[in-house]
């Protein structure tokens, strides 16, 4: 589904990381741990084609629909939790009110993000990411604030996509053991 | 309780206005009841509606075009360095430029009408507009616009959802800025230059030296203004702040 080979990336004179390969399969969740400032988060963005400004090469398979839960929740402050979901679904309130009951928030569905918990922003941020029924799902930090029964709930809808659907995950995060809980296959970025 | 304390400076100034043309006992200083009575006579036997009329019409155009096009211009000036570039030293005249000047040479280029008029207000209020724009969409928050990238908003969506909300407290801001400079350089191009309006009422009763209609006039539009601060723009205060509660 993904080759990336040589992939580098440098800030301001500074190489952030460099030579990255790696390949992720359709069903697949992978793992990617290491420290703060190993350049998680930039991969991320690059993989999502958010950046667009890096060396090496970036092969995926057709054209896959990405989902992303960013490292912070980025919901809109003014547009409730169902409102946010329902936003990346061209606004279909019903598909992101079942998404929300799916991670446990479906009484959090008029809420505005500015009252919701960081853990519970993050669910929607979640929802958001899977109601749009991605082929590839990218992880920053995702579980980072949930608490052990929410993560794990967490774990288990993202489990049940790449079960039903093929689904591929990269999953991001500082914490291995986290990740160990998930992913197949682990890579280091140091 | 609320409403009581928040009367009282009112009635404090009426109080004080009293008092001061008791003491002064002169037709320079009138009594409030002295205008008030002028101010209905003037309402409901005078001009003074069809003045307050033209007036608000003409702040009302004003306003409109200078928020429209000043935010268009703003927002592109944020949105494209190059143009920010170039057309800064525009704004930068017109925001030095006085008022006065602008009306007079609008009346000497354009001729003694309405589009002179409109046009030298609209020209005073717009950089305010795009100034204030110009650093609203300089702040908006580029994480928010890629997480809208990433899930592929559509145009209506950005627009409506993303960028509005975002610019809210700015747009909030210019036209509470704007409201407030627009009405004063209307009265002063009907002062200059028009044959109705407040402004231009205000003018012909300087000259027949009528301080209590002069008072009546002003406190007339004064009134409006008030009102529209009090129900629109406090409205807008609260639609715009709703989900920060």
């Amino acid at each position: 589904m993904l080759q990336v080979a040589g992939l580098g990336k440098s800030r301001g004179g500074r190489i952030l990381f460099q030579d990255i390969a790696f390949t992720l399969a359709k069903g697949e969740i992978l793992g990617l741990s290491g420290p703060s400032g190993a350049g998680k988060t930039t991969l991320l963005s690059i993989l999502a084609g958010l950046d667009t400004d890096y060396q090496g090469s970036l092969r995926w398979e057709g054209s896959p629909r990405i989902g992303m839960v960013f490292q912070s929740p980025r919901l809109l402050p003014w547009r409730t939790a169902a409102e946010n979901v329902a936003l990346a679904v061209a606004g279909d309130r019903g598909k992101a009110l079942a998404m929300l009951e799916k991670v446990g928030l479906a009484e959090a569905a008029d809420i505005y993000p500015a009252r919701l918990s960081l853990g519970m922003a993050r669910r929607v941020a979640l929802a958001r990411a899977l109601v749009i029924e991605p082929d590839v799902l990218l992880l920053d930090e995702a579980f980072v604030s949930l608490d052990p029964k929410s993560a794990d709930q967490a774990r288990a809808i993202v489990l049940e996509a790449v079960a039903r659907r093929g689904m591929a995950v990269l999953t991001v995060s500082h914490d291995r053991p986290d990740l160990e809980k998930m992913a197949g296959r682990i890579l280091e970025l140091v | 309780m609320k409403r009581a304390s928040s009367a009282a400076p009112a009635l404090a100034i009426l109080l004080v206005w009293q008092l001061a043309a008791m003491i002064v006992a002169s037709p320079q200083l009138p009594s409030p009841e002295a205008v008030l009575t002028v101010l209905w006579v003037e309402a409901t036997g005078g001009p003074l509606l069809a003045d307050l009329g033209a007036t608000l019409a003409r702040v009302g155009i004003c306003f409109c075009l200078a928020m429209l096009v000043g935010s268009a211009i703003g927002i592109s000036m944020a949105s494209l360095p190059g143009l920010g570039r170039w057309l800064d030293p525009w704004v930068q005249l017109l925001l030095t430029l006085p008022a006065m000047a602008v009306a007079i040479l609008c009346y000497i280029w354009l001729g003694l009408g309405e589009t002179a008029a409109i046009i030298a207000v609209t020209l005073s209020k717009l950089p305010n507009v795009v100034v204030i724009l110009r650093e609203g969409a300089r702040s908006r928050d580029p994480e928010l616009a890629e997480m809208a990238r990433l899930f592929r908003f559509s145009r209506k969506s950005l627009f409506l959802d993303l960028m509005l909300p975002e610019l809210a407290p700015y747009f909030l801001a210019a036209t509470r800025s704007g409201l407030s400079l627009v009405w004063k350089i209307v009265l002063l191009v009907e002062l200059l230059g028009r044959s109705s309006g407040i402004g231009f009422r205000l003018h012909v009763y300087f000259q027949l030296l009528d301080i209590a209609r002069i008072l009546a006039y002003a406190l007339s539009f004064m009134a409006v203004i008030q009102l529209i601060e009090i129900t629109l723009l406090a409205w807008m205060d609260r639609h715009v702040a709703r989900w920060k509660r």
